[in-house]
């Protein structure tokens, strides 16, 4: 495991999504309201890019017809076939114990401590006044 | 000709002592019915000269209708209660039979006489043939026509425990799902009552989804669509949220259809489920607990003999099934009732345990 610089965190304000690829596997990453989530972009149905789906909302209902949603933007469907996954976890909505789409860790690094390492960044430049992404595969 | 399953009594000891869970008693005629009927009803029957309510679905002259060697003698196939009780009950060791009763109440065009027809057949099975024999059982049959009515008969008769079961046809006006319909459910639910669909529709709306059709071998081989597309409603309608302890039977459905729609709906549901959010499991797994099927007919081929093992595992739950003979109806030669290659464990299941844990009131009866 090694931890790698994908992005500015100004890059991707909430509710956006980021495309990295990190030792060639492809990785979505997500703000949600300022915390970030990052999801290997592979869908375990059939491959697809997940990073390329609608994010929405939570539905539910407790009863017929009586629809509600929640967590709004916190659910990628997949481009494909529409599966839900919960951008916070990796799971699915239609099996969460069984289909999941693998996590991959994000956190947030000053530049200033960038610039000592022991982070790889050889695609994005470091600058010591601004923050970073940094996720770790 | 009426002397069927030699030795099948003593000799078959798959079916005896099994609960046979959809037989067939036929109604001889409006004039059998008369007698359980009001006065306004009586007069109207007779004065109007109507008679002949037998079902599109089944005309008695038919083949499907009855098994060569059931044939009574004179009169309409099931009519004969002594033949019943010697083919059926006697002629497979029956421990109990769930009578089934398909007549035009369930489906006349009129609201208030279907209601009347229906509860006239249903005064009449308890008088004259679950009186004469402790064996018997029967559903209740409901205008499907009127909810409302439906339910008010099952309230009138639900007191009575040999009626195990509320009878409906697959196919209605519309979709079983839909709210108009959940009275029924609602009724059938508080007393304990899995409702059975069986084979037939009311043939004033075409039996198939794309139309009407000419032949007799398309109407019949399509009936599996009507009962994948009630299944189907039910299921994403809520109607097994809303009642969660509902039981659903599939009546002569042919069963084999079933894993091929059972992985479908699974696979659709995982990419479409927002739009019925109440659907909060598989349907695959709602419809392995909320839903039965009798095994008569068994559509797989009798010369292979893994193909049934096949089917049971691809359903993937052993509960599901419920032994059935569909007398007086031509689906099998003499006592093969089952095909071959069905597990005896599961066999015991269909024949006994299935049934008894589907309908609560019968397991009542030996308690």
């Amino acid at each position: 495991m090694s931890k790698h610089v994908v992005a500015r965190v100004a890059e991707l304000p909430p509710g956006e999504r980021k495309l990295v690829t990190v030792k060639g596997r492809p990785i979505a990453v997500f703000n949600l309201d300022g915390e970030f989530f990052g999801l290997m972009n592979r869908c375990p149905h059939q491959g697809a890019p997940l990073c390329a789906g609608d994010l929405t909302g939570l539905m539910t209902a407790d009863t017929p017809g009586e629809y509600q949603m929640s967590r709004p933007g916190e659910i990628i469907r997949c481009p494909w076939h529409g599966w839900e996954f919960d951008v916070r976890t990796g799971q699915s909505w239609c099996e969460p114990s069984r289909i999941k789409t693998k996590q991959v860790p994000v956190e947030i690094a000053a530049g200033e401590a960038l610039v000592k390492g022991p982070y790889i960044a050889e695609k994005v430049a470091v600058a010591v006044e601004e923050d970073y992404l940094i996720v770790e595969v | 000709m009426n002397v069927i399953l030699p030795g099948a009594a003593t000799a078959n000891p798959v079916t005896r002592g099994a609960i046979d869970c959809d037989l067939h008693p036929g109604v001889p005629g409006i004039a059998t019915l008369l007698p359980y009927m009001n006065d306004f009803w009586r007069d109207s029957f007779v004065r109007r000269g109507m008679d002949g309510f037998d079902l599109a679905s089944y005309p008695p002259g038919a083949p499907l209708s009855c098994r060569p060697d059931w044939r009574p003698a004179s009169g309409k196939p099931g009519t004969d209660l002594a033949q019943f009780r010697a083919q059926a009950l006697d002629g497979f060791g029956t421990r109990f039979a769930i009578c089934n009763t398909l007549y035009g109440g369930q489906v006349a065009v009129s609201e208030t006489m279907g209601a009347a027809i229906c509860s006239a057949i249903n005064d009449w099975i308890a008088a004259e043939w679950l009186a004469a024999d402790p064996r018997l059982r029967a559903s209740i049959v409901v205008p499907a026509q009127a909810p409302h009515l439906a339910a008010e008969e099952i309230e009138r008769l639900a007191g009575d425990r040999r009626f195990v079961q509320v009878l409906l046809p697959v196919a209605a006006e519309l979709l079983y799902g839909k709210s108009y319909y959940w009275p029924i459910w609602a009724a059938a639910e508080k007393h304990g009552l899995p409702v059975g669909l069986h084979a037939g529709a009311m043939f004033r709306y075409a039996p198939t989804s794309n139309g009407w059709p000419s032949h007799y071998l398309h109407d019949y081989v399509s009936q599996s669509h009507s009962f994948e597309d009630q299944l189907l409603s039910l299921v994403s309608e809520g109607v097994f949220v809303r009642f969660p302890k509902l039981r659903i039977v599939l009546l002569e459905s042919g069963v084999s259809w079933l894993p091929g729609f059972l992985w479908r709906s699974v696979k659709t549901w995982r990419g479409v489920r927002s739009e019925v959010p109440w659907v909060k499991r598989p349907p695959a797994e709602i419809i392995r607990e909320h839903v039965r099927l009798t095994v008569q007919p068994f559509d797989v081929p009798a010369d292979d003999a893994t193909a049934t093992g096949d089917i049971l595992r691809q359903i993937g739950a052993d509960d599901m099934l419920l032994f059935a003979t569909d007398y007086p109806h031509w689906q099998f030669e003499g006592g093969n009732v089952l095909p071959p290659g069905i597990p005896p464990e599961t066999l015991r299941r269909i024949m006994v345990d299935n049934p008894l844990a589907t309908y609560p009131r019968l397991q009542e009866s030996i308690a």
